[in-house]
């Protein structure tokens, strides 16, 4: 065994609440500190945005990829919209609907997953064929194959966002928990008679809590970065309404004429996105730490 | 002794956290004559592995060489740079790793692996020459040396078998030391007392200068004949194997020997309290002060000198002379008896087959567990004695025949048991940084049982855990820490608290002290008999560890290949063993006694 | 105490491999037959009457009939779905909607230049990737792995559209102007015929890909640098190079071949956007122009090529995994 791993003690680290310390610890980390930064900047335009825009989204005012039109910072758009207030008025979608798929996709796999590990059966085998058939489509494309049928409204966005990351949390929860279910304190629960569910919930999942929560950072990055997509590719809740994404679109042709209705939302997302990235790292470098501190466990 | 010049001289060697000022190891010096064996002992956290791939001029990521010189010949390895030091390992000095199974690269097949330290270091002439040194290495570790063997890849092998072609590999470029680290924990007796005769042929056979570094004074002690002895990084005490049985002069020393099971007449085990510090946490004097027995004040002045006390045997201890005539306290001999069994049994096995899908492992055991006794459960890993234990506990449904409890039969599988008998027979887990869920505080933990069973209600649940905590020799603090605050043997102590809240009248105990230092061990063993014996409870005490029986069992089952092939009264059955297996194990087990002997004939 | 296995069977048997694989695809057309029940399902979901929504409002009614006799929509919905799967099996996936023409010859040139597209990225990320992050992992937090840790998480997040996006922004239009904006493959052309123009959406793939591979790698590479065969390796006394050549690398590379056949598969994702951007005359351009114009038939025979293609990756990552590690190997 590795002596000096035995070396650093346990005794070190003094964590009262093993999350709550994650947390902290990763929060004394630079880039969590920059990238919470980034996300809470990014948060506070769309939420804040679209009460401090000097136009409506769907306002005309001026001549359509007008860089200089007096009121509009950043020109017009290609119909001639004030490009500063759609960029305003367009994070909010994206923002509600990339939290809501993802606490859809996070829920649904980490029971699949939990479920799957602790069944260590014919269970396990069938869930987690079905998360293969999943699996088998990037997932922006069973969106696309969701949209294509049923169009692109909010609900079918979120479950479609949502559904193909179940199978994504339920691979890491799965992988997380099997060794957890083969340790020794599941057994000491199952030997005493502690309800299934007991035991899933307080015995396996705190144990698992760690890579799941890097896991939710990055399905968020991921949604994010899939729901501005699909906007991208023209599939809005709402045409016409102010979008990042549909931005991009709207007015890429223009790109040499008038780049600010691009690279506004293209920069929001792009700071958005790296924003969750950071964090979820910050997270995982936290908990690497507090496992090698633990030492020889 | 040889008066020949020493193969290796290790002076004043210094090994540090990188970046930290703290050390691991320090002010370590001692040499080996060609041809001798050296036993560095050591628990865990000592610094003996750390020692060991410093005499490679080798150190772990975090750790670092600070001083010292470690001379092989006119040689310094420390001086010596990267490519230099790369010449000299393997050729010169070689090292035996504590786990062949990770330390044999998966990808490559054995063959591959042998030749290539060969190749590597230009051995012999051609490779004719190699390949005939191949086979020549193959068989003097005992393996078969078919090309068809050498295509093996590592996970092909046995646990023993990869231990022998780590000694190959070792003994490969003839080297004049070679550093072997605990190469057989992990291996059954049987195989270690093997792979351990190959060690001392080899090193006498070829005037081979060997540090042989373990955790197990008996093992070394049959191998060895000068044993060093180290405490949070230092050596406490070196000298003649024998000497250090009979005459040692350190207390540590006297209380690791006291902590060590015999083989012969039931003795008390006496553990020592507390641990050993940590870097960063010793003691600017003795770092064995706080737990010893001898300790003066002037022990905190300063960190004692090695000093001689008799011929070749040094101690660091201000009192040694003293400790030195004070015997190792010879705790008194346990009244055993093995004819408990008037009594209608609590547990009656009859029958009972177990297997994992569709191998069978345990065959037809019949098995009777008396009120108020220990029943011993011995065998060697693969035997079957865990598959047994776990399912009496309800946690291996596989199993077919009856086991019965106070004359009921007891369910396959424990969540369909009614609550009284979950209540009744509790189980305590081999592992204790396995058992105790590392995202839960001790009371939590420890109250488990009571959520489950309903029994106790309010804040009596928190009396109830200081109760069993105090009741294991941990106090109530200890309720709102979190397992990874704890050592393995206080993990062990609250593992064991877990059960007793349960007011169990069955304990089984599962291989409980196998992941301890034997100091722990035998503090844990003490424990687990006091309790046997105050509370009338009845144990299955399952280990492989055969002396160990001798403390704390009436009677013992021995286990091999899925039967019990000898059941009897432990004194019975380990002096006039019936069964061959049986007295093959007991003369394979590495022992005191058996260390005493080898070092008188040497 | 460590258990140990028994002294197990003998050399590696062949047969078993063939077995293995032999069960692996077996289990991968499982798996595709699932996919296009779950793909007909799905379309199946599409409200109204698919036959008038492709002859439009001002249809007959006796051409509506003839046109729902022709798409085997009087049939039971396990008929239409046998006639479709059947339809694949033939490469005969109906006819689009939009175009009223064969899917088959509406997509035949698309998925070479979709092939062409992948192929180029995967060519250029792999080695690239596998390399830096071997590398980063023996400079172990030294300024080239934290700087390469820094890039892969950014491109790691970035979504492929604002990567290429950017990329447009920075060297096509905006700030420099040397490279095309677009990818124009002209009629019966190919797109090798244009290398210049390929650059930019295969840079947005590889920068999609790598750093995945990287992170990976490096993470793999690093775990067996710590394990206790490379230390023993160096106390054998190996050079360096070997150690790293022959006892590192292999065994770092089993884990991350998965990695990089389900990248690759999410490329076959990322193409969508990426040929959207460059309007790139692909499959992906041709899903997002079937989606929106509900073009069934299409977005079906592009969900089956992409499926496959991830089915066959993961076969391919799985079988050069189980070569790589003799262990597996035994084990079957």
């Amino acid at each position: 065994m590795a002596v000096v791993s035995q070396v650093i003690t346990p005794e070190v680290l003094t964590t009262r609440r093993p999350t709550g310390a994650l947390l902290r610890s990763s929060l004394r980390l630079r880039r969590t500190q920059i990238g919470l930064g980034l996300v809470l900047f990014i948060l506070a335009i769309a939420i804040i945005g679209p009460h401090v825009a000097p136009h409506s989204g769907s306002d005309f005012v001026g001549t359509p990829n007008s860089t200089s039109v007096p009121g509009a910072l950043f020109g017009t758009d290609h119909i001639g919209q004030d490009v500063w207030s759609r960029f305003l008025h367009g994070g909010l979608t994206i923002l509600v609907l990339a939290a809501a798929s993802t606490a859809l996709g996070l829920v649904l796999g980490i029971v699949v997953g939990l479920i799957a590990a602790y069944s260590r059966n014919v269970v396990d085998d069938i869930l987690m064929r079905l998360m293969d058939v999943i699996l088998a489509f990037p997932q922006i494309m069973l969106a696309l194959v969701a949209i294509a049928t049923v169009g692109p409204n909010p609900l079918t966005i979120i479950l479609a966002v949502g559904l193909t990351t179940t199978p994504r949390v339920a691979r890491v929860t799965r992988g997380a928990s099997q060794p957890v279910v083969e340790r020794d304190f599941v057994a000491a629960a199952e030997a005493i008679g502690v309800p299934r569910f007991r035991i899933l919930l307080s015995e396996i999942f705190p144990n698992v809590l760690s890579p799941l929560l890097v896991e939710a950072s990055l399905r968020l990055t991921y949604a994010i970065g899939l729901i501005a997509a699909l906007a991208f590719l023209g599939f809005t809740t709402n045409p016409g309404a102010a979008d990042w994404g549909l931005m991009i679109q709207e007015n890429y042709i223009a790109l040499t004429v008038q780049p600010w209705g691009v690279v506004l939302p293209v920069a929001a997302i792009a700071l958005l996105t790296v924003g969750t990235g950071l964090v979820g790292d910050g997270i995982a470098r936290a908990a690497a730490g507090i496992d090698r501190s633990r030492g020889a466990g | 002794m040889t008066t020949a010049r020493p193969a290796i001289v290790v002076d004043r060697l210094q090994i540090g956290i990188q970046g930290s000022g703290l050390d691991i190891v320090n002010d370590l010096s001692f040499s080996i004559a060609p041809g001798e064996v050296l036993g560095l002992v050591g628990e865990s956290g000592s610094g003996k592995t750390t020692v060991g791939l410093a005499l490679l001029g080798h150190a772990r990521r975090g750790a670092e060489i600070k001083g010292g010189s470690v001379r092989i010949g006119d040689i310094d390895v420390l001086e010596l740079d990267m490519a230099e030091r790369q010449r000299l390992r393997g050729r010169v000095i070689s090292y035996v790793p504590q786990d062949p199974a990770s330390a044999l690269n998966p990808a490559l097949r054995i063959g591959t692996q042998l030749r290539e330290i060969l190749d590597t270091h230009n051995y012999g002439k051609n490779g004719e020459e190699r390949r005939a040194r191949v086979a020549e290495m193959m068989r003097e570790v005992a393996l078969p040396d078919t090309g068809r063997f050498l295509h093996n890849y590592p996970h092909e092998l046995s646990g023993g078998q990869q231990q022998r072609i780590g000694l190959a590999i070792a003994f490969a470029c003839r080297p004049r030391v070679i550093v072997l680290d605990e190469p057989t924990t992990g291996l059954d007796v049987t195989t270690q007392a093997h792979v351990l005769d190959t060690v001392r042929d080899l090193a006498t056979a070829h005037g081979v200068a060997a540090l042989y570094v373990s955790h197990d004074l008996a093992v070394v002690g049959t191998l060895a004949s000068r044993v060093a002895v180290m405490y949070a990084g230092r050596i406490i005490e070196l000298g003649p194997a024998g000497e250090m049985f009979q005459a040692s002069s350190h207390p540590y020393t006297q209380r690791l020997i006291v902590a060590i099971p015999h083989l012969t007449g039931g003795r008390e085990l006496v553990g020592i309290a507390g641990h050993a510090p940590s870097p960063g946490r010793r003691p600017p004097g003795c770092a064995f002060e706080p737990r010893c027995t001898f300790a003066i004040p002037q022990c905190r002045e300063a960190v004692p000198d090695l000093r001689p006390i008799a011929e070749v045997h040094d101690v660091r201890c201000i009192r040694a002379e003293e400790v030195r005539l004070q015997a190792p306290t010879r705790s008194g001999e346990i009244p055993r008896d093995g004819s408990v069994k008037t009594l209608q049994p609590v547990l009656s096995l009859q029958g009972v087959h177990a297997g994992y899908r569709r191998k069978t492992v345990l065959h037809e055991i019949n098995l009777d567990i008396a009120p108020h006794e220990c029943l011993a459960l011995v065998g060697e890993s693969g035997s079957g004695k865990t598959t047994l234990a776990r399912s009496i506990a309800g946690l291996h449904g596989d199993r077919w025949g009856i086991i019965n409890f106070n004359g009921t039969p007891l369910a396959k599988v424990a969540r369909t048991r009614p609550r009284e008998i979950r209540r009744s027979i509790q189980y305590v887990f081999q592992n204790p940084y396995g058992s105790l869920n590392p995202r839960r505080t001790i009371r939590q933990i420890v109250s488990q049982p009571l959520e489950v069973f309903g029994t106790v209600k309010g804040d009596q649940i928190d009396r109830r855990v200081a109760q069993m905590l105090e009741r294991v020799s941990l106090t109530a603090a200890y309720a709102n820490r979190f397992p990874d605050q704890l050592s393995g043997g206080e993990r062990q102590r609250v593992a064991i608290a877990r059960a007793l809240i349960c007011e169990p009248s069955v304990l089984i105990c599962d291989e409980v002290t196998s992941a301890l230092d034997v100091s722990v061990q035998a503090a844990i063993v003490e424990l687990l008999h006091s309790l046997q014996r105050d509370l009338g409870l009845s144990m299955l005490f399952v280990t492989h560890n055969l002396p160990l029986v001798r403390s704390i069992a009436q009677r013992v089952a021995v286990m091999s290949n899925g039967r019990i092939v000898e059941l009897g009264g432990v004194a019975e059955v380990l002096e006039n063993p019936k069964a061959e297996y049986t007295s093959r194990l007991l003369s394979d087990t590495p022992s005191l006694e058996l260390a005493l002997e080898t070092a008188a004939v040497s | 105490m460590l258990e140990r296995p028994g002294p197990a069977g003998g050399p590696a048997r062949t047969g078993g491999i063939r077995l293995f694989i032999l069960r692996r695809i077996l289990q991968g057309l499982l798996v595709l037959v699932l996919v296009s029940i779950v793909v007909f399902a799905a379309t199946q979901a599409l409200p109204g009457d698919p036959a008038r929504a492709i002859l439009g409002r001002g249809a007959t009614p006796a051409s509506l009939a003839a046109l729902r006799d022709q798409l085997h929509l009087n049939q039971p919905k396990v008929v239409q779905y046998l006639t479709w799967a059947g339809g694949l099996l033939h490469g005969d996936a109906g006819r689009s909607f939009a175009a009223q023409e064969p899917v088959s010859k509406l997509l035949g040139d698309r998925i070479v230049n979709t092939a062409f597209l992948l192929l180029v990225s995967g060519v250029i990320s792999i080695p690239l990737s596998i390399f830096i992050g071997a590398y980063a992992a023996l400079w172990r937090d030294r300024p080239f792995d934290v700087v390469t840790s820094l890039a892969t998480l950014v491109f790691a997040a970035l979504p492929e559209f604002v990567v290429g996006v950017a990329l447009v922004v920075l060297f096509a239009t905006t700030v420099f102007h040397f490279l095309p904006a677009i990818t124009l493959i002209p009629p019966g052309g190919r797109p090798w015929d244009q290398p210049i123009a390929i650059i930019l959406p295969t840079l947005t793939l590889v920068l999609a890909v790598t750093p995945y591979v990287v992170r990976i790698m490096r993470a793999s590479m690093v775990e067996v640098l710590e394990s206790d065969y490379v230390e023993m390796a160096r106390l054998k006394g190996l050079p360096e190079r070997i150690v790293l050549r022959r006892h590192a690398l292999p065994n770092a590379l089993g884990p991350t071949f998965q990695v990089i056949a389900i990248n690759l598969a999410y490329l076959a994702g990322g193409v969508i956007v990426v040929e959207y951007i460059f309007n790139y005359a692909g499959i992906g351009g041709a899903l997002r122009d079937a989606v929106f114009n509900r073009d069934l038939p299409v977005v079906q025979a592009i969900a089956m090529i992409i499926a496959g293609l991830y089915v066959a990756l993961n076969l391919l990552a799985d079988i050069a995994t189980i070569l790589v590690t003799p262990r597996l190997r035994t084990r079957l």
